[in-house]
């Protein structure tokens, strides 16, 4: 599959963390093809098996996250209108002005995130904070408080637009442009015969810290792990811990990441001809990776990132190149690796 | 309410939960086929059943200070065990394990207040009569009592002595229980959901349920919360430690629904509860948490609604009752 | 639906084409002028008084001011557009449509000070995925104009969400009005550059040096929260709204009391707008050659220039018929 066609289907359904359940029937569709056995966890993680044949093979863990940023009804106003939380971080400044649905029990809701108007607002440059927002569904307060209950999710209607040359914005690309990299990882190694098992991993709750890799990881204990998320891209104003689009996907290196494991990782890229760029994390990557690594006896764990302009923005930017680096990168890895001793000190 | 008059009078601060777990076990054990207590401090009251594993988790443990220094006119430096305000603890008296009083004051000016700029007089003449009442590590708790104001009732650590004594009622009430059943009191919650984590670790149940408090919105100008005092316990969908599974969102309202007891959602951006170390422990738990709408959390003086507690203890009854 | 395709259209200040060509192919009678400005002016032609109903067929929108060396594109705001609903919103820009995307730092890389802060315009610039200024220049030129992009939806108790309601509401309006048999000589007149200072306006009325003036708009409304109640302007299902005064212009006494009392005797719903911010093409008009009666009939509008904006179906609905009324009633009456 193009990695744009994965991503229009991975763009589409909503999976707010704690939430993910529309993503994840999506994530199984899309591991059907490749993966013998699937299962799903008790949060919601779901595992992709895709064996090798051989007894006892080491097994590799390729994951990415498949929940999103979203909001939460807190409450009803007099108007009519919704308090919300966050679930996850987002920018209070993308919010005004912005189209939302607002999933009830009765079915899903539009609405906007109004703006006071201009003749309103105190030029004091500042910022509005989540807490003095509210979502407008056009009801009064009385039908309000029939359809809606607190703790409904809400969610952005942005979606999938194609920009000029590979580049494209999306919803939500943190963090389904990873997931499309493991989707696509396992279609590039299903012809070859590997010496390892691979365990594809869609977690929930990344948004929230971090806490589906936690029960994922510690169920799989894997022999080696890549865990797949986005980096920061450069823009105007931005150039610290950010990397340019389209130059091929971002290897971390630091304490959070096994040496010999990006080693091997990196060797293979020279040898493919795949360009790479390389991230300095000298502590918390603040990704699954984190997690991963400390699972029960400890997981060799590489990261693998998609340079992103805009995260948790409305609309996050990234390249379509970079995906696709990122899987031929994997499955070029995947094929040569044999477990054993190659990861030991 | 004598109950609870007794958990919020008892001195417990996190990490120091010997005379709390003790009442607590005296209530427990007629109740329970097992008690004990793990390496944590966590009490365990086992409730054997042949079902899958339902536990419930209410923390023991109260916020207090924590002596840091005794300067030679014998006055007290001090930290925070848990979460305090400076602005909470103004002049307020506060008392040690073995009785010594004393009262937090501060330097200069009310202004800019924290923690670091505060002492506690306990009315020593100089060090050597302090250290004779009191020691570097030694902690204190509030010194306030329990009482009855109009449908309400106020007293320090009703965050979660509340919670504890709806656990301990549910548990005597309850005339059936399908599962078998954990009521944990939990320690150590204040510093970080420290004692939910081990405890939900060993009893590796299916389903997890907290008891605890939560922020209000119903006074004047305050911050915009769902809860309101006296419209029955909350069903906290979202904090800042966990948002709610569904198994659990269903397993909450199905017995607040089939009981007909009045409850309020909740979601909130702040705050946590042991749901929070509950749901990530092992393979991943369904968690969720049932709380009991609180006033002037973390102050001297928290504020509850009698009948908010009383269907708090229906609630969690029924859920024992029918189980998961 | 006339109303959602004319808020389709792409058409910011300066470059009104495509809601010009929608309107000429829509026009059903008349004597058809497009002015200098780009103004369309319909003439239909009557013995009475000279009457000029006018309403806008320009919205906010951007213009490329430049591209940086990584192929980024800087614009400029046309119209009066919060910086605050800018962040993070979909664009599209020239001919060609070319989308975009207003972007600022991520959250993540923004100092707490920041966080907290509006972003300067300076700051602000739209991401079309080029890689570099020449693949941009390919795409656009300096001086292309572009609008916000969103469908028009409705929802909520027979609510409608879309960009340019500003005034679009009031050309829809104006192409129903025009069906009608009129006694008075009737201009109608759909203006260009209101936005940028109720420029298209000003040497339309000039041409026409028309009796009495008609102004259908689209207005501020702020009936939601965070708003005090002495500062919502209007109510979103309140019906029509006429304007006492404003920045641009104060109502002529006679005509006021005249529009109400039809409104009253129509049993159509009608709100006095609660503020004197804001401007018209009644501005323009009222002081054009030796001077016109003007008043004004709006549609209340939450969210008014930003990419959402909002109105009631009724409200859009109340001034279509109230203008009807007026101007019939302009027929048998002077002011």
């Amino acid at each position: 599959m193009k990695i744009e066609d994965i991503l229009q289907r991975l763009d589409a359904p909503v999976g707010v963390s704690g939430n993910e359940e529309a993503v994840r029937a999506v994530v199984k569709e899309l591991f059907a093809p490749y993966c013998t056995e699937i299962e799903e966890d008790v949060l919601g993680n779901v595992m992709g098996w895709y064996r090798c044949g051989i007894e006892n093979a080491p097994v590799v863990m390729v994951e990415a996250h498949q929940d999103e940023l979203g909001l939460m009804v807190s409450g009803i106003t007099d108007e009519g209108s919704l308090l919300f939380c966050e679930v996850g971080g987002f920018d209070p400044k993308t919010l005004p002005g912005t189209e939302v649905t607002v999933h009830c029990e009765g079915g899903d809701y539009f609405g906007v995130i109004g703006a006071k108007p201009p003749h309103l607002v105190k030029d004091s440059g500042k910022a509005l904070a989540v807490e003095n927002m509210a979502v407008d569904i056009g009801f009064k307060k009385e039908q309000t408080e029939k359809i809606v209950r607190v703790g409904d999710i809400i969610t952005l209607n942005t979606g999938y637009t194609k920009l000029a040359g590979s580049a494209f914005a999306g919803r939500c690309v943190d963090d389904r442009g990873g997931l499309a990299a493991v989707v696509r990882t396992l279609e590039l190694v299903r012809n070859y015969k590997l010496s390892c098992d691979v365990v594809a991993v869609a977690t929930v709750q990344e948004e929230l810290g971090l806490r589906g890799a936690r029960t994922a990881a510690a169920r799989l204990v894997p022999d080696a792990a890549i865990a797949i998320d986005v980096c920061h891209g450069t823009s105007p104003g931005v150039s610290d811990n950010a990397f340019p689009l389209g130059k091929g996907p971002v290897v971390s290196v630091g304490p959070n990441l096994h040496p010999k494991l990006t080693r091997q990782l990196l060797d293979r890229a020279k040898e493919e001809g795949i360009d790479v760029q390389i991230d300095v994390d000298s502590g918390d990557t603040g990704t699954d990776a984190w997690e991963i690594q400390v699972a029960g006896a400890g997981v060799p764990t590489a990261l693998l990132s998609v340079p992103l302009r805009y995260m948790h923005a409305n609309y996050e930017v990234g390249d379509e190149k970079d995906i696709e680096n990122t899987a031929r990168l994997i499955a070029a890895w995947l094929l040569t690796f044999k477990g054993g001793d190659r990861l030991c000190y | 309410m004598e109950l609870l008059k007794k958990l919020t009078r008892c001195w417990s601060p996190s990490g120091r939960e010997d005379n709390i777990r003790e009442l607590i076990a005296a209530e427990m054990e007629p109740y329970v086929t097992d008690v004990y207590t793990d390496p944590m401090g966590n009490l365990i009251c086992r409730k054997k059943g042949n079902g899958k594993r339902l536990m419930f988790a209410a923390h023991m443990d109260e916020i207090g200070f924590m002596v840091t220094n005794i300067d030679d006119k014998g006055f007290l430096r001090f930290v925070s065990v848990g979460g305090i305000s400076a602005h909470n603890c103004v002049n307020r008296g506060v008392i040690f394990e073995n009785g010594t009083r004393g009262v937090i004051s501060y330097e200069k000016t009310v202004r800019d207040l924290n923690l670091d700029k505060m002492y506690i007089d306990i009315g020593a003449a100089d060090r050597a009569e302090a250290e004779k009442k009191v020691s570097v590590g030694d902690m204190a708790g509030y010194d306030e009592d329990f009482a009855l104001m109009g449908g309400c009732a106020s007293a320090k650590s009703m965050d979660d002595r509340v919670g504890c004594y709806a656990l301990i009622k549910a548990v005597q009430a309850a005339k059936t229980c399908p599962n078998d059943l954990y009521a944990v009191f939990t320690v150590q919650e204040e510093l970080g959901l420290r004692g939910a984590k081990t405890a939900s670790f060993n009893v590796e149940p299916d389903m997890g349920i907290a008891i605890d408090v939560s922020m209000v919105g119903d006074t004047p100008e305050s911050a915009k919360h769902s809860l309101s005092l006296g419209k029955g316990p909350g069903v906290k969908l979202k904090d800042a430690s966990f948002i709610i599974h569904p198994k659990a969102r269903e397993f909450m309202l199905g017995a607040a629904k089939a009981a007909e007891i009045p409850y309020q959602l909740e979601a909130a951006a702040y705050g946590g509860t042991d749901a929070g170390a509950i749901h990530l422990s092992g393979g991943g738990v369904p968690s969720g948490t049932i709380s009991v709408p609180t006033r002037y959390i973390h102050s001297p003086r928290e504020v509850v609604n009698l009948a908010d507690v009383e269907n708090t203890v229906r609630l969690v009854t029924k859920m024992i009752e029918t189980g998961i | 639906m006339l109303l959602k395709e004319l808020c389709s259209l792409c058409a910011p200040s300066g470059w009104e084409d495509e809601a010009r060509k929608f309107i000429l192919e829509n026009i059903p009678a008349g004597e058809v002028t497009v002015d200098t400005m780009g103004n369309v002016i319909v003439h239909k032609k009557g013995k009475g008084k000279k009457i000029m109903v006018a309403a806008h067929m320009d919205e906010v929108g951007f213009i490329v001011s430049g591209f940086t060396d990584e192929g980024f594109v800087r614009f400029k705001t046309v119209g009066g557009i919060l910086t605050t609903v800018l962040v993070s919103k979909k664009v599209v820009l020239g001919e060609k449509k070319v989308p975009g995307i207003i972007s600022a730092k991520a959250v993540h890389l923004q100092k707490r000070d920041e966080r907290e802060k509006l972003i300067p315009m300076s700051e602000l610039y739209i991401d079309i995925g080029a890689k570099n200024k020449e693949e941009a220049q390919k795409l656009l030129d300096l001086g292309d104009y572009g609008t916000f992009d969103g469908e028009y939806t409705e929802f909520g108790d027979g609510l409608v969400k879309s960009k340019a309601l500003d005034d679009r509401v009031g050309c829809a309006v104006l192409l129903e009005l025009m069906r009608n048999e009129y006694k008075n000589d009737m201009y109608f007149v759909f203006t260009v550059q209101e936005e940028v200072g109720l420029r298209g306006a000003m040497i339309a009325a000039n041409r026409i040096r028309p009796d009495l003036a008609l102004v259908i708009e689209g207005t501020t409304c702020s009936d939601v929260y965070g708003t005090k109640p002495h500062e919502t302007v209007t109510n979103i299902g309140g019906g029509a709204v006429m304007t006492a005064m404003d920045r641009a212009a104060v109502s002529d006494r006679e005509y006021f009391e005249l529009i109400k009392a039809v409104a009253a005797r129509e049993n159509i719903p009608l709100q006095i707008k609660r503020t004197s911010m804001g401007g018209t093409d009644a501005g323009s008009i009222q002081r054009s050659g030796g001077g016109t009666k003007t008043a004004v009939l709006a549609v209340p509008c939450r969210y008014i220039h930003s990419p959402v904006s909002v109105m009631s179906k009724k409200d859009f609905d109340s001034v279509g018929r109230l203008a009807a009324a007026v101007l019939k009633e302009l027929e048998g009456r002077e002011l």
